[in-house]
């Protein structure tokens, strides 16, 4: 993928927009203050990690786990890991038998 | 006269009817009562229930039917579960949230009858390497109050340093185990990934996390992690390995030579504050005069482990705190209109500075444009760094090096430097980020009455190996 391999060496700068984006999938909001700290805060820490680009990782396979059991397997058995109740303690809103949240269909 | 800080002096005591379970527990409590509320390490002290276990477990005693922990009371770091009880990861968004199920270490260790005094604070979601970063506000040093306990188990290693308790759980993703041990003057285990069950533990980084172990004694440790470790039908991360008897060989270590490598930069690097230099140049003399062979390492991949780990860790970290949702569990926005804006007012208000900006950066070197530049990167450069200290361990028994670059800082001196505060971490994450077992042992005290701990890392499941080589080297440090 040649793409890919020419933003290897790119220098990563977080802006507005891009902050927008990565909060919006993280589900998270920054307001005017926050977001120029944080923008600051990651383009320091990308800054820092560009120095990963100096080792030569041509060949290498990524190491994806770090455990080595293999197919760690047990008989199946029925069992409720946790029963209704106890499942619905800790929500912030529910009803007898659900979680509630604001209306999602019109 | 009874030693609050040894199991076998307790056990001792209880055995010779000296004294009661019951008698114990009130000797902790009353240290806590004196001493929680200036070091702020309780988030909460399960006194009554205490008092109870100990009158059942006094009972047992008498009895003869009583577990191999009777009389051991230990705190639990504010990320494990235990049933019926609180537990928030020092975090607002989980405010109010109550255990429905305990831990596996847990289990295991309330089934050995020890008694947990209460939980403790800790860096929020342990993420932080000096228990600031806390909906419940700073954990303090007991040596130093002015100074932090280091993190992100802060409060776990306070509880142990200043006898609230004997022993302590915390969790070791990158350090949180060993720095906050080395800070505090006590011993902080971090065992082999996978040697100690995860069910339970509030996950950060699943691929880093192990659940660690503080204590001021070696056997008190071996013990533990005798009862806790091991394989487990509901974490099929946990090891199968066979769990040795490590608290039966503590002593194991004999006289023949061991071969020992020093990472060899701890010696003349310049960022390494030079009293933690001379306690590596000290130890090396001593393990030399005993007869050991005492080589330098070298280790160029070092000053790579750190963006490894903070790629790695902050990409697992967002997959894994996108559970706090506000809707099955904790805080909840009063402020939603509809179902995104809970989600985002609820994770904007309830999570601190520190996990957003992690769960940020572990957002961005997952997002699709940056994935194999960084995420993918990291996983190789990962693998290079596994490789080579697996390599040292061919021919080497252990590998020590300090467990932090600096002393204990002064709480608030690093507020918003971000890069700084990670490099704290720059000597725990390589055992980490490979897998591998490592302890922090106090070793010596710099002139202002600091802390430094020297760190013993070892191969893989070497645990027994590692805690034999500690109760030595604690040995020849008592001789001197």
């Amino acid at each position: 993928m040649p793409e890919l391999k020419q933003k290897k060496t790119m220098k990563v700068n977080v802006d507005s927009e891009l902050l927008y984006k990565l909060s919006h999938l993280s589900r998270l909001e920054f307001s005017e203050k926050s977001e120029s700290d944080m923008i600051s805060d990651l383009n320091g820490i990308l800054g820092w990690i560009e120095k990963l680009n100096e080792i030569d990782t041509e060949g290498i396979e990524p190491l994806t786990h770090i455990s080595s059991e293999v197919n760690v397997l047990r008989e199946d058995h029925k069992e409720p890991p946790l029963d209704h109740e106890s499942g619905l303690k800790n929500a912030p809103k529910r009803d007898s038998d659900y979680f509630r949240v604001p209306k999602v269909i019109e | 006269m009874i030693d609050f800080s040894s199991f076998a002096s307790i056990r001792t005591a209880l055995h010779d009817k000296k004294t009661t379970v019951s008698a114990i527990v009130s000797h902790y409590l009353q240290v806590i009562e004196q001493k929680n509320s200036e070091l702020n390490v309780f988030l909460e002290v399960y006194t009554q229930e205490a008092q109870n276990r100990a009158l059942e477990i006094d009972k047992k005693l008498s009895e003869g039917t009583a577990g191999r922990l009777a009389g051991m009371v230990i705190s639990l770091k504010d990320v494990i579960c235990h049933k019926g009880h609180g537990l928030q990861a020092s975090s607002k968004i989980l405010e109010g949230f109550e255990s429905q199920f305990d831990a596996t270490v847990v289990t295991r260790l309330l089934a050995e009858d020890v008694i947990i005094i209460g939980r403790v604070g800790c860096d929020e979601f342990a993420m932080g390497s000096s228990n600031e970063n806390s909906a419940f506000g700073a954990v303090r040093n007991a040596d130093h109050p002015d100074r932090v306990p280091g993190g992100s188990s802060g409060g776990s290693a306070v509880s142990v340093q200043a006898g609230m308790c004997l022993l302590s759980l915390g969790s070791d993703t990158g350090g949180s185990v060993r720095q906050p041990a080395a800070f505090c003057n006590i011993i902080g285990l971090k065992p082999t990934y996978g040697r100690i069950s995860r069910y339970g533990l509030i996950a950060y980084a699943s691929s880093f996390d192990t659940i660690g172990i503080f204590s001021k004694q070696v056997e008190d440790m071996a013990l533990t992690l005798e009862i806790i470790a091991g394989a487990d039908d509901v974490d099929s991360t946990a090891s199968q390995k066979t769990v040795p008897a490590y608290s039966q060989s503590i002593d194991a270590m004999d006289k023949s030579p061991r071969k020992i490598a020093y990472l060899a930069r701890a010696l003349d690097d310049e960022s390494i504050n030079p009293e933690i230099r001379q306690m590596m140049a000290d130890t090396i003399e001593t393990l030399k005069a005993q007869g050991h062979s005492v080589e330098p390492v070298d280790f160029q991949l070092l000053d790579y482990t750190l963006p490894v780990y903070y790629i790695l860790s902050t990409a697992e970290a967002s997959t894994n705190l996108s559970r706090f949702d506000g809707i099955r569990y904790g805080y909840r926005s009063p402020d939603a209109q509809d179902l995104e804006s809970l989600y985002k007012k609820t994770r904007t208000e309830g999570f601190g500075q520190e996990v957003k900006r992690r769960i940020m950066l572990g957002t961005f070197v997952l997002s699709a444009d940056y994935y194999d530049a960084y995420f993918t990167k990291a996983q190789k450069v990962r693998r290079l760094i596994r490789e080579k200290m697996l390599e040292v361990f061919k021919n080497y028994d252990f590998w020590i090096m300090p467990t932090t670059p600096d002393t204990a800082f002064k709480i608030g001196e690093l507020k918003g430097e971000t890069v700084n505060m990670y490099l704290a971490d720059l000597f725990t994450v390589p055992a980490s980020t490979a897998g591998l077992p490592a302890i922090s042992i106090p070793q010596a005290k710099s002139s202002e009455g600091l802390a430094i701990g020297l760190q013993v890392v070892a191969n893989e499941f070497e645990e027994e190996q590692l805690l034999a080589f500690t109760n030595y080297l604690q040995k020849l440090k008592k001789g001197k």
